[in-house]
């Protein structure tokens, strides 16, 4: 067994690191107290690379491995939990699906942009009406001839108002069972008929585009169908299997995030004649503050090693993304406790960590969601099926040739 | 025209120093490129781009400074060498100097670039010194290269002196230190850090680049941490911004800052 990292990926760790700390940490909390994303974010996310760091080179990406997604996502968050949410909906949930499902032709119409960030991409599968119950949604795709037609609204939807593609899920047939029913489309998001908007009032991400998208009567040629009619629903479940494994990285970052602020605050500040971290209760915080930052490290490096080797992952990856997100939210909590009254303001960046935390628990399945599966897969009452396409193991022969 | 790139891994500028017993240490912090190298291999590397050429780092010290040779491929480079000798590891300036150059000389280097100091020791002397071995212009504290003509061996650099800025007119080869004002440096591209992880870096020793040990002219009698000073915080209160501005006036200017 082999815990160490790679060269190749201390680097990759780096150069994100040095990234965030000269153009976003410093200016994230005032494009937060705006609630706005701040314009450079994506293009530069983009002239970087970042946006295809995982995608083969022959689909116009940069040619590294799922641990290195993960690393990523990891150090994006660690400045704010809005850069890795680009990299949940651009590459975990929408371009991945287009390597795992897409055709030939749908990776070099559509991957093949989305992974040098000339495009950017989302995810549609939430509704305003069906968030856990995915099958229970309303929107309708009608097959009309060489199109379908699409009908319905979708909600909580990451760069919604940013993005150039949108991955959606519609129903395309109500008289089967309803997870049956269900088929997904790569829908250009400037067709005549789609309309997108912002959600204002958010508790956190406030830097960051979140937002819906309204569907009505939008042709669609029928080519822009992922996967085939009625494989909606596991396509959306394998979505989740990747955008879970980007959330799980993330909220680990944010955990170190806590730790390291309440580490710096713990020596400057005096109480009692003493730096405070002198005293054992702070002494605990951090310590379990250390605990799960290195499991939820563990976990989601696991998932990313399993993705590597090509290993189906969706009970790892939700146990990671359950752990990771319900610790970050924890360490944000506490992590203001030791910053004291400080802590309650936004000099401080902590407060803002606990404000973006509370999204994770909630975001690509709820903590109780993932405790269903677990106890699920514990019980023996929940079996992964084989799916038609399964993620690509990584080949890094194959990733790094141009094609 | 090729272009040397001198670069130094340093500890990581947040480390926390400490002193004890006449030994430096900086814990468990990471070692990084000398920040200020970073300028030097983004001049080298916009001079390539702009000039034609390719640029080579070389960097002087044991195993662990291939990761800021690393940093330097990932960042453009097209080579990269460790000089690496026994012999080296007490090495003070001059005599780094001699390695330097000796190791510019067999590349047949026409350009040799560094940082204007390095974060460790800050001596600055470096270039200058490597310069004097070369027997090669030092020009010191380049913020910018207006011109420079490798076919008629000439260049015309910006020093950022303390008056201003000084146009100096020199030939080539030339070795130059670069301030902060020359370019932003770029962050390593993904395909330059794989390019950097699969590198075999050659090591260079004293006998590959043809000298015999050089001598130390300096001796370091001891080395010790500055004296702690007392800092007292002083809140400034006020009915306004500018009462509190000019308050603040008094107090620099009664307290002698100014």
């Amino acid at each position: 067994m082999d815990f160490q990292l790679t060269e190749e990926h201390r680097m990759v760790q780096n150069m994100v690191r040095e990234f965030t700390h000269k153009e976003v940490i410093p200016v994230i909390k005032e494009w937060d107290r705006k609630q706005e994303m701040a314009p450079f974010i994506l293009p530069r996310m983009a002239e970087l690379g970042i946006l295809g760091i995982n995608i083969p080179v022959r689909y116009g990406g940069q040619g590294f491995d799922y641990i290195s997604l993960g690393l990523v996502c990891e150090e994006l968050e660690v400045a704010d939990t809005t850069l890795r949410v680009v990299m949940s909906v651009h590459m975990g949930l929408n371009s991945m699906a287009l390597l795992q499902w897409g055709t030939e032709e749908q990776k070099q119409k559509f991957l093949v942009p989305q992974a040098k960030g000339e495009k950017y991409a989302c995810f549609g599968l939430t509704e305003p009406g069906a968030g856990s119950d995915v099958a229970g949604m309303k929107g309708t795709a009608r097959r009309e001839g060489d199109e379908y037609v699409l009908n319905g609204e979708k909600m909580w939807i990451s760069l919604a108002s940013k993005a150039h593609h949108a991955l959606v899920v519609m129903r395309t047939n109500p008289d089967v069972d309803p997870h049956d029913g269900l088929s997904a489309f790569i829908l250009e998001l400037d067709r005549p008929g789609v309309k997108t908007g912002d959600i204002h009032g958010k508790m956190g991400v406030r830097a960051g585009s979140t937002g819906w998208i309204s569907m009505q009567d939008v042709r669609v040629p029928a080519e822009n169908r992922l996967g085939e009619e009625g494989e909606g629903f596991k396509i959306a479940m394998s979505c989740l299997d990747n955008g879970r494994y980007t959330v799980a990285a993330g909220a680990t970052g944010l955990v170190r995030a806590s730790l390291e602020a309440s580490v710096k605050y713990a020596h400057e500040r005096k109480a009692f004649g003493k730096e405070i971290g002198q005293f054992q209760l702070v002494q605990q915080k951090i310590a379990y503050m250390m605990q799960s930052y290195e499991a939820a490290r563990l976990l989601y490096l696991k998932s990313g090693w399993m993705k590597n080797q090509g290993q189906r992952n969706t009970k790892e990856t939700s146990l990671a993304k359950w752990y990771a997100t319900d610790a970050s939210f924890e360490a944000a909590s506490e992590a203001i406790q030791v910053h004291g009254a400080y802590g309650f303001s936004d000099e401080y960046d902590v407060e803002r960590y606990l404000r973006n935390s509370k999204g994770g628990v909630i975001y690509e399945g709820t903590s109780e969601i993932h405790q269903i599966m677990q106890a699920g897969y514990a019980l023996g009452y929940r079996q992964d099926a084989e799916l038609r396409c399964e993620l690509p193991a990584y080949d890094a022969e194959y990733w790094q040739a141009q094609g | 025209m090729k272009i040397a790139v001198f670069v130094k891994q340093v500890p990581d500028s947040a480390a926390k120093i400490t002193v004890e017993n006449g030994v430096v240490s900086w814990g468990d912090a990471p070692l990084v490129i000398n920040p200020w190298d970073e300028y030097a291999v983004e001049a080298a590397l916009l001079l390539a781009e702009k000039h034609g050429g390719e640029v080579t780092a070389y960097s002087l010290g044991d195993e662990n400074a291939k990761e800021a040779l690393k940093h330097a491929l990932a960042m453009g480079c097209q080579q990269a060498v460790l000089i690496s000798d026994p012999a080296l590891a007490n090495a003070d300036t001059a005599a780094v100097a001699r390695a330097l150059a000796a190791a510019a000389q067999k590349d047949g280097a026409e350009l040799a670039l560094f940082g204007k100091q390095a974060i460790d020791w800050d001596s600055g002397v470096t270039p200058s010194m490597t310069a004097r071995v070369l027997g090669w212009p030092a020009l010191s504290l380049v913020a910018a290269v207006p011109a420079l003509d490798p076919a008629g061996k000439t260049i015309k650099v910006e020093r950022a002196i303390e008056e201003g800025r000084q146009v100096v007119e020199s030939r080539l080869p030339a070795a130059l230190s670069i301030v902060k004002d020359y370019a932003e440096p770029r962050y390593p591209s993904f395909m330059g850090i794989r390019k950097a992880a699969q590198a075999q870096i050659p090591s260079w020793t004293l006998a590959d680049l043809g000298i015999s040990a050089p001598a130390n002219t300096v001796e370091t009698l001891g080395i010790s941490a500055p004296p702690a000073r007392e800092v007292s915080n002083e809140i400034i209160t006020g009915d306004s911004p500018a009462d509190i501005a000019a308050k603040l006036v008094d107090k620099i200017i009664g307290e002698g800052v100014l």
